[in-house]
């Protein structure tokens, strides 16, 4: 099952190297990884996305738990949560095309961000398989380039990840 | 300013091989006289023997060396602290700060390179973070689950010219690290309950005893509910080896008696134990009607291979404490007639084929059988010696052989499996404890990976006892060409290329005794142990076709599934 590990580390050199190093030296996946400094600029946010049934999970979560450069961290996926992923596409937009991308842009209430005369640039936001779903509508022919940010998450409601 | 930390953190003595990027840490050593330093002959030994004074004492070990192949020779030792859970502080000089990341001179990125088998690790930016950061250091070292912390310190911060206030801290706080302690109330009266409702109970405890300081709780509980025990390889001596519960070791090579019960109990209580794949055994197979209590300081050991029923995170200390208590006051009493019962299948098991109430092996023979040499040290040093080992048969054999009645006394490489650790580790012993008997039992193979230590054992006069079970084989690697191979002899037979080790140990300045004929051993080994103040190197010629039994049937097999001797299995 794919589970969002939300991690409020320590800001310090050399953190993202352990956490990262975890995951290799035990063997886990990472599907996606973001990490930023948060509004206390000794802490930095970090989210990623892994794959693995609760007994593995569990472990990945007090492995993490065990680098002394974690201070906490919530597995999202157990309860109410939000989850973001910001993606930047280039995709072919000339002739007929031009128009049919723009509609496919408006449903999924994207944004065009910049423009060639042959070339879209786009911005959108959303969970992950919305993301996927876009790509699909537009179709490989016309995908010249893609970056997404990787998978952004909160809880929802009072619940809070913080010191 | 890093040694008057170190002295003021009160190291006594740190194990180390100077260079380069150490030289101004070195200079402030020569210029003292109370932090003491060992010059080991290579890296690896001062890390082995900072953790054979670790695991000996229970003081975290301090290991000092430089950058570059200095701070790389030292990892195999940081590894083997690692796996077996032993504190250590290794201080590893770095090139200057303004040179990291040139490949600058015996430059290597020591922190990356030891993230995967370190608890945690600093680098150190400022001269101001010094203090500070060996308090941390040694802080995180020696709580919650122990294990060794790197310092990467650059040459230019340890410059004399460079002054600060020094300050060094009480105290430090940690807010991302915050080790437990006490067991959940809860859980613990959950235990008590299930075990003292136990028709077939089995307790099995572990190095987390030893290292927590737990074994006279542990024997307390032990005796007190009148429950079978066995130990790990890293838990030997948490109870007394000659204590009437204690079937012995369990596991890969552990008793006959000790595994046959793990896998017919019905309750069994984990005690700073880790379910190791050489005790399991197939891990689906693994003691099929027992409910696990699970007690570790580590929550990430509990459920890791088998799955506890009762999870009890905290220090062993306090949760046998506790457990001590809620028995004491309990209305509940063990099941009299059952554990009867129990004890009498046990005891019946230990008639058949434990290694205790019979020989195992061909007492007839007129080789010399290693595990009788185990029994004539045991009997020589009147069974209260430190013991350190290599790694393979002759380990195996210490471990059976030699009944540890007291913790802290049996100092191998257990997780890693380090051939090269027993004599680097005695020195660390021996260190410790200036007057105490200390034996290294080792084999010609693993010796020969550290034995330029007989070097550093004249240099400060540690009077060490080494006992070679010299097969002329590396004999665990034969025993499994003899079981899987076929006795294909893949590069495990030394053949004639052995050194004549009486010689090599005289050439150091020590004593060496070679014994051959059986008659002799016992005489041969009072000789070695009368020489209290010398290095006695034995070369003890044994059977080479002697395999360590009993030995769990891998793969596929459960705990009780056992191969007996080359003939006879379960």
């Amino acid at each position: 099952m794919r589970r969002i590990i939300s991690v409020l580390l320590e800001n310090a050199p050399g953190a993202l190297s352990r956490v990262v190093g975890l995951f290799s030296q035990r063997g886990y996946n990472i599907e996606s990884l973001t990490v930023a400094p948060t509004e206390d600029p000794t802490l930095s946010r970090l989210t990623l996305t892994t794959l693995g049934d609760d007994h593995k999970i569990e472990q990945i979560t007090k492995h993490l738990n065990k680098l002394i450069d974690v201070v906490k961290l919530v597995d999202l996926t157990e309860g109410a949560h939000i989850e973001r992923e910001l993606m930047l596409i280039k995709v072919k937009a000339s002739g007929a095309q031009r128009a049919e991308v723009k509609r496919c842009v408006d449903i999924f209430r994207g944004q065009i961000i910049d423009v060639t005369s042959s070339l879209y640039t786009i911005q959108i936001t959303g969970a992950s398989d919305k993301l996927d779903a876009f790509l699909l509508a537009v179709g490989d022919a016309s995908i010249i380039e893609v970056v997404r940010s990787g998978v952004s998450g909160i809880s929802r409601g009072e619940k809070v990840l913080s010191l | 300013m890093l040694i008057r930390a170190l002295k003021d953190e009160g190291v006594e003595v740190v194990f180390g091989y100077p260079g380069g990027a150490a030289l101004h840490i070195y200079d402030a050593i020569f210029r003292q006289s109370d932090v003491k330093h060992i010059l080991v002959r290579h890296e690896q030994a001062a890390t082995h023997a900072a953790d054979g004074y670790s695991r000996a004492t229970g003081r975290v070990g301090t290991v000092l060396v430089t950058s570059g192949p200095g701070a790389t020779n030292a990892i195999t030792g940081i590894a083997t602290a690692y796996m077996d859970s032993i504190p250590m502080v290794v201080i590893s000089g770095q090139v200057q700060s303004h040179l990291i990341g040139e490949d600058a001179f015996q430059e290597t990125d020591m922190v990356g390179i030891s993230r995967p088998i370190v608890k945690h690790s600093f680098m150190i930016k400022h001269q101001s973070e010094i203090a500070e950061t060996v308090k941390k250091a040694y802080y995180i070292a020696a709580s919650g689950r122990p294990g060794p912390v790197v310092i990467d310190v650059p040459k230019d911060l340890t410059h004399p010219a460079f002054t600060f206030p020094y300050e060094y801290p009480e105290k430090v706080k940690l807010r991302s690290y915050t080790p437990a302690t006490r067991g959940h109330a809860g859980q613990i009266k959950k235990a008590v309950q299930l075990l003292l409702g136990a028709k077939r109970p089995m307790i099995y405890t572990g190095g987390g005893v030893v290292q927590g300081n737990a074994s006279e709780l542990l024997t307390q509980l032990v005796d007190t509910l009148d429950y079978p025990v066995t130990n790990t390889l890293m838990g030997l001596g948490a109870y007394p080896g000659t204590g009437k519960r204690f079937l012995g070791m369990l596991g890969m090579h552990g008793t006959f008696e000790a595994n046959t019960a793990m896998h017919h109990s019905d309750v069994i209580l984990a005690v700073g134990a880790r379910f190791d794949d050489r005790v399991t055994n197939t891990v689906s197979k693994f003691c099929p009607n027992a409910k696990i209590i699970h007690i570790d300081i580590d929550p990430a050991s509990i459920s890791k291979t088998v799955v506890a029923d009762v999870p009890i995170v905290g220090s062993v200390e306090s949760v046998l404490t506790d457990m001590l208590a809620l028995i004491k006051e309990s209305s509940e009493k063990p099941d009299a007639e059952a554990i009867a019962a129990w004890w009498k299948q046990i005891n019946e098991w230990r008639e058949r084929h434990g290694i205790y109430t019979q020989n195992r092996f061909d007492t007839t023979s007129e080789k010399i059988k290693p595990q009788e040499v185990i029994q004539a040290i045991w009997e020589v040093t009147k069974g209260d010696a430190y013991v350190t080992s290599d790694v393979g048969q002759h380990q195996m054999f210490a471990a059976q052989y030699y009944k540890f009645d007291k913790p802290r006394r049996w100092i191998n490489s257990g997780g890693l499996g380090t051939m090269g650790f027993g004599l680097p580790a005695a020195m660390g012993v021996q260190m410790a404890y200036r007057d105490a008997t200390v034996v290294c039992v080792t084999g010609e193979g693993s010796i020969q990976m550290c034995i330029q230590e007989l070097s550093c054992c004249t240099q400060y006069h540690l009077p060490v006892k080494i006992i070679c079970l010299n097969n002329q084989a590396l004999g665990m690697v034969r025993q499994w060409q003899d079981m899987q191979y076929s006795g294909r002899y893949a590069e495990s037979l030394y053949e004639d290329s052995l050194p004549d080790f009486i010689k090599l140990a005289e050439a150091y300045g020590h004593v060496g005794i070679r014994v051959t004929k059986k008659e002799e051993l016992k005489a041969k080994l009072e000789e070695c142990f009368a020489l209290k103040d010398r290095v006695v190197f034995m070369d003890i010629m044994v059977d080479q076709s002697e395999h360590v039994y009993p030995m769990q049937v891998a793969p596929n097999g459960s705990m009780r599934d056992m191969l007996l001797s080359k003939t006879e299995r379960t």
